[in-house]
Order: structure tokens, then C-alpha cells, then sequence
């Protein structure tokens, strides 16, 4: 074993090491503030508080009770999985790890004091803190369409009330009527997620309501799986679907939520319930922070910090890192990278060479599962792939079966991995 | 029914062997000034048409021959047939000596010789092809690591801390505590077992292609610090 182990984000990160090390012993403990409780950042304060043995002091805040997995909600709607299932507390990572779990909102940061300000009045002060907010939408993205009109036409892209209202109102539509959805445009979460949910619609029409249409309004040319989806959709949901691309005028659409209208390059459409994921942009918190460009916080592939200020760290969607899609998996992958980084910046301990890796399944119908996944690496430049797969077309029945359960047994191991 | 694994790994072998940590694929802005060279028959980038050559858009992932509005010669549409598609390594082969891929191509270039010059014009081409961020299966745009000699890995590698920290890119599927839902329990598993596993997967004897990836990039003695971890791990 070598003696003089090396630090591997090169001489910055050894040296803040050497400086902060010192001070954390005899004093306070070092301070960790995460903002956010989702992939990203439950995943992170939880293995900071863990790996740390307590020597770290590592609050949470997140304004909700209960986090309901955006990855399964759409196969809640296929009738695969309860709401209640896919709902988890905090109360794992209070008792069990030592963290501070605030249910509040962040509502200032102020980078040159080193304070979080939250809605409920109070301050939190940080060593590091550490930013893993999600997504929101990018107003006027769907013209007609803004929060305020989102029961009439529901997202569904963060999950709770929203896939109950969408699920609802689906399975209240009159027979044979249509239901919309206007697909977002690059980037935004879950690459496949839209299309899994078209899927998942096709297959609870396909039980309660087997004449109803399915339309995808869709800016881009192309999606993630599409071969994939493609051939699926045919299989098991022929002639209910049909895709609207940018080449027919995807690209350009607006809603009329009041007349439950969809105005598609000039000719519009009446429908029964309408799906809008418009364009996405870093949760909130992030720009208030100062750490945006543009919609997305830019960061440090090697350990996540922000490009703007090396003591703020991004995770997750909200981040700009390079080829990692905005997954939970991919949030879950850079927290590890980076509790890895933060703690060795608080304790002196190991820091060791970023590693990430994802892989996103997709449920087309039951027992017929497909995945995407890559590895990736950093670079100076951002977080590279260095390698992917995908299912391919034609697969037997037991490979897509195996391929289903797999994706169940994924959810444990995240959803543990994230709540301990 | 295997899924395909696309890997970088073979571009410029020279690049390789001197930089064993992961690197970009070559300098997209070098190469788009050597695209210069390539300019009076080949569009790519915004509204890209097909000239005398066909657009090279979105060429990454694509069949040899591929585009429907363009006319090949022969010799391209056969290699296409044949299952030629074009990644970073088959265009590394075809700049250096089109003629030694497709004898007939159409293509009046005669090769670029230099390695170094090729990887860069490959990284620009790859910046107008999908991006994994949005198309997660798309080509790769750098090669990864090699943990079987990188010296600062190799120094590391018998390191428990180490093992843990490798560990936790598992605990996202496998349940520490030895749950097994679709994805198989590891925790407490004999050594000599796991370490049998892990390379058949590396050398891909096993099939799960999420399992190739992963132990793909593990070094022999980072998975023997995996399987020390896990079998001493106890259920929780
Ligand atoms: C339909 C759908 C299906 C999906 N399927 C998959 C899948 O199968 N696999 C997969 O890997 N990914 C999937 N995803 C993507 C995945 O859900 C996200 O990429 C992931 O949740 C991102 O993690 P995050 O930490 O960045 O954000 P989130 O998990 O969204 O967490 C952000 C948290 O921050 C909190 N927050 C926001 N602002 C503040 C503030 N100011 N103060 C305090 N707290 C704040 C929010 O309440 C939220 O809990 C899916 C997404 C959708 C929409």
C-alpha cells in the first residue's frame, strides 16, 4: 500500500485539505448544508454523514414531508406501482445518520457571508453547501400554458399531486377521446421519461378505454430508446399512438387550457386531457444562489463544485456537467463523487478519482422492459461518456422480463442508497 | 440479443498508451480548422445539405452508405451492407486510407496520416452527432481510463478505503443490505466467486450488458478490493 497517498484532485483541492483539516478538530464541526432532498441531495447528505462518522455537521433542507420518486411515477399511472409506494420520509437519515432534516424552503443564499436563508426566517451558516434543487419549468416555453394552469393541464414531471391529478383525469376520459402530450425540447429530466409515459398512458387506455388516442406533440427530431419505443408501440399498442415531430410543426405549439385546445403549427385540436412538460431550467434556488448560466449551474466534473464559487456544489438536474443525462441515477452517481470530495476537503480524509455511471429502464407494457446506460468520466473540460449500451430490437420475452425486474430491483437499491 | 457496448477505446492507439486516464477523443477546435480540408465537398453543422459528398451530421451511429438522398458509389453502399457504421474507430480507420475500407468510394481524399490530426477532426465531427446528455446511448466522446495500468489507480487499488468508495457505484442497484429484487444480493458473497464473476463480465462471458459496463472499467486488483468489501460486509 502507498505511504504518501495522493490527493487526486490535484494541488487546490490538497492544499484546502491540509488548511481546513486542522481547524475541525477542537472547534465546531465543519458545516454541510444541503438544499434539496431528492436524488441528489438526499444521496449526498446521506453519505457525508455516514462516511464522515459524524465529524461532519450535515443539515437537509427540503420543504417536503414526503419525496415521491419521479422515476416510477409514470408507471404508477400504467397501474405497475401505488402512489404510496413510491413515497419515502426522512426519518431514516435523522435517526439513523445524525442529520438535521429542516422541512423548509430555501429562499437566499449568500455566498460572501456563507449563509442559507430560509423561508421560515431562519439562517444557516455553511462551510460547504451544496445544491441539488431539481428542476422548474421555463416560463412563456408553452405559450398558453404557465403553474397556474397546471390543473387544467397537468406536468406530471415532478411527482406527488401532479401524477395523481393526471392519472385521475385520465381515467375519466370519455371513451374514445384524446389525450395530448406536448413533449419538452433538449435537454430536460429523464430523457426517456416522456416516452415511457406515452407508453404506460397507451397501456391504462388500452385496459379502460381502448378506442381513446394518444398524441405526442414533440419539438425534437429524435428521442432516447426511440427504435426501441417504436417498435413497442406498434407491438402492443398499434394504431392508438401517433407522433407529431418537429418536421410537421412540433416545434411549434400553444395551449388554450380554458377550450382544452392544442394549436399545432396553426391547426388546432381538441382534447380531453392534456400533458404539458414544457422546457426545463435549474430549480430555482440555483440562480438565486448566482451560480447559473444561462438555465443550468456550469461545474466541475472532477468533484461537482460550481465553477462559480468553489465552496457551492450542484447536483443533479439542475447541473450543466456535460454527457450524464438528468437522471436520478445520474443525481445519485455525482453525489457519491461528491460527499467523496467534500469530505476530504472537510477532513482531511481520501479524496479519490470521480467515477459515475447511469442506466435509465423503461417499462413499453407489462413485462417488456428496456434500458439505456453509459459510463463517464471527468475530464478538464466536463463530464465525458466513455462508453454506453442500449437494448436492442427484437429481444426475446425473458430478456425483457429479466430486464423489468431488474429495474425493480434498481428502485430498492437507489431509493435505499438515497434514505438509507 | 446481446446489447451492443460502444466503446471509444480503439481510437489512435498511440493516444492511448501515453494517456491511460480519460481524455477527450481529440480537439474539436483543431479539428474544426482541419475540416477545412474536407469543406469543398462535405456540409455539417446548422442546415447542412448533402453536396458532393453527404452531410455529416449526426454521422456518428450511422450505416456506412446510410442517408437515403444521397447516391453512393457501390463500393460505400456494399461496405454499408456488409454492417460497416461509422463510430470513432471505423472513421479512424476510412480518414487514414478511405480506399482501404471502401476500394471504389467516391471520395477523391487520399488519407490523413497523422494520428494526433485524425482524433482531432473525429472530436469535431462528434460535437455535430447526438449528445449522449440528451441520447444517453449515443457514441461516447472520450476514451476512458485504463485501470489495469493507470499508475495513479494502480497505486491505490489494495486500499479498503478505496474498495468503499468503489462500492458505493454497486449499492445504487445492490441492496447492502442483501435484498435481492430483480437484481441479486452481493453482499456476503465468497471472494473467490465474485472475483470469477467480475471478470467474466469484464470479458464479457456473462451477458448483462449494465454488468459488462461496470466491471469493464475495474482494474484486477479494484475488484478484488470490491469482493474483500462485500464479503466482509455483514447484512444491516
Ligand atoms: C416521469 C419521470 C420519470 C423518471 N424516471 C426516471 C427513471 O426511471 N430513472 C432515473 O434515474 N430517473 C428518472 N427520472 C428523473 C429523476 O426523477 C430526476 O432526474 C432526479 O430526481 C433528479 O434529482 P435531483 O436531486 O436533481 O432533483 P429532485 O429529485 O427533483 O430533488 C429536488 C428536491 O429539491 C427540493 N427543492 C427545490 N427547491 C428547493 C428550495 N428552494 N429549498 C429546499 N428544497 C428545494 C424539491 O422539493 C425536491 O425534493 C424521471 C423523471 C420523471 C419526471
Amino acid at each position: 500500500m502507498a505511504l504518501n497517498r495522493r490527493v487526486f484532485l490535484g494541488t487546490t483541492a490538497a492544499l484546502a485539505a491540509t488548511l481546513t483539516a486542522p481547524a475541525a478538530i477542537g472547534q465546531a464541526r465543519p458545516r454541510v448544508v444541503v438544499i434539496g432532498g431528492g436524488a441528489g441531495g438526499a444521496t449526498a447528505a446521506r453519505y457525508i454523514a455516514k462516511d464522515s462518522k459524524g465529524a461532519v455537521d450535515v443539515t437537509l433542507v427540503e420543504p417536503t414531508r414526503t419525496y415521491f420518486t419521479c422515476f416510477f411515477s409514470n408507471l404508477y399511472l400504467g397501474g405497475f406501482q401505488e402512489l404510496a409506494d413510491i413515497g419515502h420520509t426522512y426519518g431514516t437519515l435523522a435517526a439513523d445518520y445524525g442529520i438535521n432534516v429542516i422541512h423548509d424552503w430555501a429562499t437566499g443564499v449568500d455566498r460572501d457571508a456563507k449563509t442559507v436563508t430560509l423561508a421560515g426566517g431562519h439562517t444557516l451558516s455553511y462551510d460547504k453547501l451544496i445544491l441539488s434543487p431539481g428542476i422548474d419549468f421555463v416560463d412563456g416555453a408553452v405559450p398558453g400554458w404557465d403553474v397556474t394552469q397546471q390543473n387544467r393541464m397537468p406536468h406530471a414531471y415532478k411527482a406527488g399531486s401532479q401524477s395523481e391529478l393526471l392519472k385521475a383525469q385520465l381515467m375519466a376520459m370519455p371513451e374514445g377521446g384524446t389525450f395530448a402530450m406536448i413533449a419538452p425540447p433538449n435537454p430536460y429530466r429523464c430523457p426517456p421519461g416522456p416516452y415511457e409515459r406515452v407508453s404506460m398512458v397507451a397501456h391504462l387506455l388500452k385496459q379502460n378505454n381502448p378506442t381513446a388516442k394518444i398524441l405526442v406533440v414533440d419539438p425534437k427530431e429524435k428521442f432516447s430508446k426511440q427504435a426501441l419505443f417504436e417498435e413497442g408501440w406498434a407491438k402492443h399498442y398499434g394504431g392508438m399512438i401517433e407522433r407529431i415531430g418537429p418536421d410537421f410543426g412540433g416545434g411549434n405549439v400553444k395551449v388554450d387550457a380554458q377550450a382544452m385546445t392544442v394549436d399545432i403549427d396553426g391547426s388546432v385540436e381538441t382534447v380531453d386531457v392534456c400533458n404539458v412538460i414544457p422546457a426545463m431550467k435549474a430549480g430555482r434556488i440555483a440562480e438565486i444562489a448566482g451560480v447559473t448560466e444561462g438555465n443550468w449551474a456550469p461545474v466541475n466534473a472532477a468533484d461537482m463544485s460550481t465553477k462559480a464559487d468553489p465552496d457551492v456544489y450542484v447536483l443533479g438536474d439542475a447541473a450543466a456537467q456535460g454527457d450524464m443525462p438528468k437522471s436520478g441515477f445520474s443525481a445519485n452517481s455525482q453525489a457519491k463523487v461528491c460527499a467523496n470530495a467534500v469530505r476530504g476537503a472537510l477532513t482531511g480524509s481520501k479524496v479519490f478519482p470521480a467515477k459515475f455511471s447511469n442506466t435509465c429502464w423503461s417499462l413499453i407494457a407489462p413485462e417488456d422492459g428496456v434500458k439505456v446506460g453509459a459510463t463517464y468520466e471527468a475530464t478538464p473540460e466536463k463530464i465525458a461518456s466513455t462508453e454506453s449500451f442500449v437494448s436492442q430490437t427484437g429481444e426475446d420475452a425473458d430478456t425483457r422480463a429479466a430486464t423489468y425486474r431488474e429495474s425493480l430491483g434498481w428502485y430498492q437499491g437507489i431509493t435505499a442508497d438515497m434514505f438509507g | 440479443m446481446r446489447a451492443l457496448i460502444r466503446s471509444s477505446l480503439l481510437v489512435g492507439a498511440t493516444v492511448l498508451a501515453t494517456d491511460a486516464p480519460a481524455s477527450e477523443l481529440g480537439d474539436a477546435g483543431r479539428g474544426e480548422k482541419l475540416f477545412s480540408q474536407c469543406k469543398g465537398c462535405h456540409q455539417i453543422g446548422r442546415g447542412a445539405e448533402n453536396r458532393i459528398g453527404p452531410h455529416l451530421n449526426t454521422l456518428f451511429g450511422r450505416k456506412a452508405g446510410g442517408l437515403e438522398d444521397f447516391r453512393y458509389s457501390k463500393s460505400m453502399a456494399r461496405a454499408g451492407a456488409a454492417g460497416l457504421e461509422w463510430h470513432a474507430e471505423t472513421l479512424d480507420g476510412f480518414l487514414e486510407n478511405p480506399r482501404s475500407i471502401a476500394s471504389g468510394t467516391r471520395m477523391s481524399y487520399r488519407g490523413m496520416k497523422d494520428d494526433g490530426q485524425r482524433a482531432d477532426l473525429i472530436a469535431y465531427l462528434r460535437v455535430h452527432s447526438d449528445s449522449p446528455r440528451d441520447i444517453p446511448e449515443a457514441d461516447p466522446t472520450a476514451s476512458g481510463t485504463d485501470h489495469d495500468v493507470d499508475p495513479e489507480i494502480l497505486a491505490i487499488a489494495g486500499d479498503p478505503e478505496y474498495g468503499e468508495y468503489l462500492s458505493s457505484e454497486c449499492k445504487t442497484c445492490h441492496q447492502s443490505d442483501g435484498g435481492d429484487d430483480g437484481i441479486p444480493s452481493i453482499t456476503l458473497w465468497p471472494v473467490e466467486d465474485f472475483v470469477v464473476a467480475m471478470h467474466a463480465y469484464k470479458e464479457k462471458k456473462r451477458q448483462n450488458p449494465v454488468m459488462q459496463m461496470m466491471a469493464g472499467r475495474l482494474s484486477n486488483e479494484e475488484i478484488a478490493a470490491l469482493a474483500a468489501y462485500f464479503g466482509a460486509l455483514e447484512e444491516d
